[in-house]
């Protein structure tokens, strides 16, 4: 690994950060005395071509991972790429979303540390050690609890700051302690040699110590997907956040923080799978002559089982604290807490083959789309009627027949109605988790038997997304079917508008052609 | 026929985008479009005759899954697209007076009726639960917006429970997808996957209730009268003659057809009820008593009606579990049948009663003579009445007569005991009769005085050809059952000898 390489390798990144000290000079330096709609305009601009570029960077990076030497440091293609390219895209649609929302003004360094923030987004991703994972997080989180607090007049947005960041510092230093444990156990900070040691470790005893340091990591991560019981902050900071820091908070970090879970996941189930391949591997017992322990579990039976009970409690939780919110932002906070759930049953039951990775990408990219649209919905409505509470929906298919539809389609889609996204999202998921619930290294084919555990699952999950509709109801009941309190029209910026509309086209075509995201996903797996 | 579909949507689109000041047009639109979806429909059926299975379009949709996007029909699915044309087209002529949110209301309508024509259309699994799902939206939107009383209750309820019904038919369907591990999810390549008997037996009935749950299967019926009675005159007509078809579709479809051997005994007996079948029976006939009985004893005409509709779709769950050639002929045939004649019934009821008297409780119509006041409104309702209760000549005969006969062959006590309901049927209507138009009292001079200041508004064209529409078809079907029999009975014949070709 020379710098030549990782220049090479962190092309995204840098693109990103070159547009973030681009974005500053320009805004700071030439823009002083503009009108704040060209500097907010220009400042988007800007982000969003730092984010093509970055794109072209992902793509042009093509499929060569950086390694030093025999372990790879940052991968590239499969899940770290179609992560990456999300989380770009996605990116460019808060910062579109942003154009209107004048809640600072300070537009350019708003942009700049969403730019700063997506490169930790793109590094976490990729990541296959543990420093660079946490250095990752580190960029990531820091930028998130900045734009958190960036509505400066507004008391809730600095309340929701300080919570997100005790919160956040809480849970890094439990990710921290246990990536100490797991180095100490392997003397290594790679992924794959981690897994591999932490074997040896456990055959010789140290499963508790294992153990330990696999909760911890669970807490730390469980924090950033906002999975119960680390979940407290989230509702707090998606309601007290700008619109287009919270629509930032609840898609790229969370695409992000699944993309870096696919990595550990895949990396648990490395070595089993070598084995099933016929390849071998050595295990070395410290004192020659003890008994060599029949069962090494590893992390392969341990991580999976924190993940299933973390997956129970968010669906079972996010669905039912949902029911009782009247303000629609705290809705979309305890249902982002529901779909956590989801996606973790997803992880709890990972397989070797690329099903659950794409499926679980599937999940997150188009989730993480109808989220950026939701939280701009919301924005505009918040705007023209001063709150985001239940009743400032009311009679919006008079104020705003486009808006309302745009509503429509997103939050049936979050539902789970077909033929939007989120139904195929359901389905994949669901699908691959009762396929791969006999076992992670279980390919598609036939069962002989169902497996109990993965099918009480998602029996659980499939019952409380029927719970999930009544309160996606609530709002397009105000927006649809109760009388308007206030009939005059609601305006939206047109940049705005075509976003959301763009977005809610994208709900629909992907979800009446389930088979082109699909594919696209499937196209960086070769 | 398949273009029925398509039709559909792409009228639901273009409705919702017509300008909002006029009415007019999307009314006329939502007409036109109908009858092209009931032309097409009728075209369809008639070139059917004959034939087994036709195959429209057979497109891969989802390649990772196996997921067709394949539109067949057989006899069983034509008869009913027959039944949506015929449903759609006079529900957009029963809601000629809605003038809140017009293309709206036709927006929502339209688009139901393309996701109950892709159901009866799909022939593949997945494709047909996508379909059975977009029907779930717009049937709340249109009972919760232009919906009567306590309609955002009825609404949500009807929502609620179609879908956690939907949720249990997707968990079966999931289970179903994975145990046959085929690459192909077409209802023909998993009927012939050769599913463990273990797995169907309880795939089985998770399906059936889930579909049965949409079908008014009894004691998970309560959303039926409710929704009825809250959704506006159009929509209940729908519930009513195409919604519920929908699950009764589905039991028949893939409950039926998918997991057959999930009806096989399960080798034991307690109480004589030795398999799913038997207890799906036994509900179907409890339904159909339970129903009749309740309707009797209501005093609001709109919820006589809604409870004859759960009791006169336990004759289609009854057919469908005589497993025999003529119990699930009367069955498909009673679904259509049905679908006519509650359509009628609820017409009558919401509109050409209701929009003028604005009050369905019965001790205030008694007063109003409606007999002298609304004579077409009172003989149209005798005339649905009488069909209604199984009089020979109409189609329920027909479709009633062959269950109790299949029902007989099965099991003779199913038959003697919906026999009660089929008295308590002819005694509800009765009861509706005299108590909403042919009062026993003569008018008092008040009342009469009360006739000349508050006339009525005269019966519209769109009510007497809605009304002609619906008769029309019951009494055809009813002196000529063949028409329809002819293409049902090869099919049901190809579906209860395995498979579902």
């Amino acid at each position: 690994m020379n710098y030549v390489d990782l220049f090479r390798a962190t092309l995204p990144e840098t693109a990103l950060e070159i547009a973030a000290l681009l974005v500053i000079v320009v805004d700071l330096g030439f823009l002083r005395k503009a009108a704040a709609q060209i500097r907010v305009a220009a400042a988007a601009v800007l982000g969003v071509a730092g984010c093509a570029a970055a794109i072209w960077a992902v793509y042009a990076a093509g499929w060569g991972s950086l390694s030093n030497g025999s372990y790879v440091v940052l991968a590239a293609g499969g899940s770290a790429a179609v992560a990456q390219v999300a989380i770009l895209v996605l990116t460019a649609l808060t910062l579109l979303l942003f154009i209107d929302t004048g809640f600072t003004r300070n537009p350019g360094e708003y942009v700049s540390v969403v730019l700063m923030a997506t490169a930790g987004g793109l590094l976490i991703s990729a990541a296959q050690d543990l420093l660079v994972i946490f250095v990752g997080l580190e960029l990531l989180s820091l930028g998130l609890y900045i734009l958190t607090a960036f509505a400066k007049q507004s008391g809730k947005s600095a309340e929701a700051a300080l919570k997100y960041y005790l919160f956040g510092g809480m849970s890094a230093a439990f990710l921290l302690f246990g990536f100490s444990y797991l180095y100490g156990l392997s003397g290594s900070t790679s992924l794959p040699r981690v897994v591999l040691w932490t074997y040896m470790a456990s055959a010789n005893g140290a499963t508790s110590l294992l153990l330990i340091a696999l909760v911890m990591i669970a807490v730390g991560l469980g924090f950033k997907i906002a999975a119960v019981p680390f979940h407290f902050w989230a509702p707090d900071t998606y309601e007290g956040a700008p619109a287009p820091a919270a629509a930032f908070i609840a898609s790229v970090s969370k695409v992000a923080s699944f993309a870096l879970l696919i990595s550990i996941s895949h990396a648990i189930l490395w070595w089993p799978s070598m084995l099933h391949l016929g390849g071998r591997l050595t295990v070395t017992v410290s004192s020659p002559g003890a008994p060599m322990p029949h069962n090494t579990p590893g992390m392969v039976t341990a991580w999976p089982l924190i993940l299933m009970v973390l997956s129970a409690a968010s669906m079972v939780f996010g669905n039912l604290a949902a029911l009782a919110q009247t303000s629609v932002r705290r809705l979309l906070a305890y249902s982002a807490i529901a779909h956590a759930g989801y996606i973790l049953l997803g992880l709890a039951f990972f397989g070797w083959s690329n099903l659950s990775a794409q499926a679980i990408l599937y999940y997150i990219v188009t989730y993480g789309l109808t989220t950026v649209g939701a939280f701009g919905v919301v924005g505009v409505v918040e705007r023209a009627t001063g709150s985001d509470k239940l009743d400032s929906f009311l009679g919006l298919q008079k104020r705003n027949p486009l808006l309302a539809a745009v509503l429509l389609v997103l939050f049936l889609s979050l539902a789970g109605i077909p033929p939007l996204v989120g139904f195929w999202a359901k389905f994949n998921l669901f699908a691959a988790v009762i396929t791969l619930g006999s076992g992670p290294l279980h390919g598609p084919g036939p069962l002989s038997s169902l497996p109990t555990d993965a099918l009480a699952l998602v029996i659980l999950a499939i019952a409380f997304s029927a719970v999930s509709l009544y309160y996606y109801l609530q709002v397009l009941k105000r927006a649809y079917v109760m009388p308007a309190s206030d009939e005059s029209p609601i305006k939206a910026h047109p940049v705005t508008m075509a976003v959301l509309v763009l977005i809610a086209a994208a709900v629909i075509a992907l979800g009446c052609f389930p088979a082109l995201l699909q594919n696209w996903i499937a196209s960086f797996y070769v | 026929m398949a273009w029925t579909i398509t039709i559909s949507f792409a009228g639901a689109l273009i409705v919702a985008l017509l300008p909002k000041d006029k009415p007019v047009l999307a009314r006329w639109f939502a007409l036109v479009v109908s009858v092209v979806g009931l032309g097409l429909a009728v075209a369809g059926y008639a070139a059917g005759f004959g034939q087994g299975r036709q195959v429209f379009v057979d497109a891969l949709w989802v390649p990772s899954m196996g997921i067709h996007f394949l539109l067949a029909a057989d006899g069983i699915s034509r008869v009913l697209v027959l039944l949506t044309g015929i449903a759609s087209v006079s529900g957009v002529l029963f809601s000629w007076n809605i003038d809140l949110r017009t293309n709206q209301f036709f927006a929502f309508y339209l688009a139901l009726i393309g996701g109950v024509y892709g159901v009866f259309l799909s022939g593949d699994l997945f494709l047909l639960f996508v379909f059975y799902e977009i029907a779930i939206v717009p049937k709340y939107f249109l009972i919760a917006i232009w919906g009567s009383t306590r309609r955002e209750y009825g609404a949500m309820k009807l929502a609620i429970y179609s879908f956690v019904g939907s949720a249990m038919v997707l968990i079966g369907l999931l289970a179903a997808y994975v145990t046959a591990g085929s690459h192909s999810t077409t209802l023909a390549a998993l009927a012939s996957a050769g599913l463990p008997i273990s797995f169907q037996m309880w795939c089985f009935p998770l399906v059936f209730v889930g579909f049965g749950i949409l079908a008014g299967m009894w004691p998970f019926h309560t959303w039926a009268p409710t929704g009825h009675v809250a959704a506006p005159t159009a929509a209940s007509m729908l519930l009513a003659g195409v919604v519920m078809k929908l699950g009764a579709y589905g039991c028949l479809r893939v409950g039926i057809g998918l997991f057959p051997h999930g009806l096989d005994p399960w080798g034991f007996s307690f109480v004589g009820i030795g398999s799913w079948r038997d207890v799906f029976a036994w509900l179907a006939v409890i339904g159909i008593v339970y129903g009749a009985l309740v309707a009797l004893a209501q005093t609001d005409f709109k919820f006589v009606i809604g409870y004859s509709s759960v009791s006169h779709m336990g004759f289609v769950l009854l057919g469908l579990m005589t497993l025999n050639q003529i119990g699930v002929d009367g069955a498909v045939l009673q679904m259509f049948s049905h679908g006519i004649i509650a359509g009628l019934l609820f017409a009558i009821v919401g509109r050409v009663v209701y929009d003028r008297t604005h009050t369905r409780q019965f001790a205030e119509l008694e007063p109003m003579h409606l007999s002298r006041r609304l004579p077409f409104a009172a003989w149209a309702f005798v005339f649905a009445g009488v069909a209604s209760m199984g009089l020979p000549g109409f189609s329920g005969f027909v479709a009633e007569l062959q269950v109790m006969v299949g029902a007989w062959q099965a099991n003779p006590w199913w038959t003697i005991i919906s026999g009660i309901g089929i008295i308590v049927g002819v005694a509800y209507i009765w009861r509706a009769l005299q108590k909403a138009f042919f009062s026993d009292t003569l008018p008092t001079p008040h009342e009469l005085e009360a006739e000349q200041t508050h006339k009525f508004a005269p019966i519209t064209w769109p009510e007497y050809a809605g009304v002609a529409l619906l008769g029309f078809c019951t009494l055809a079907v009813g002196l000529y059952p063949r028409i329809l029999l002819d293409q049902i009975e090869p099919a049901v014949k190809t579906l209860l000898a395995g498979g579902t070709q």
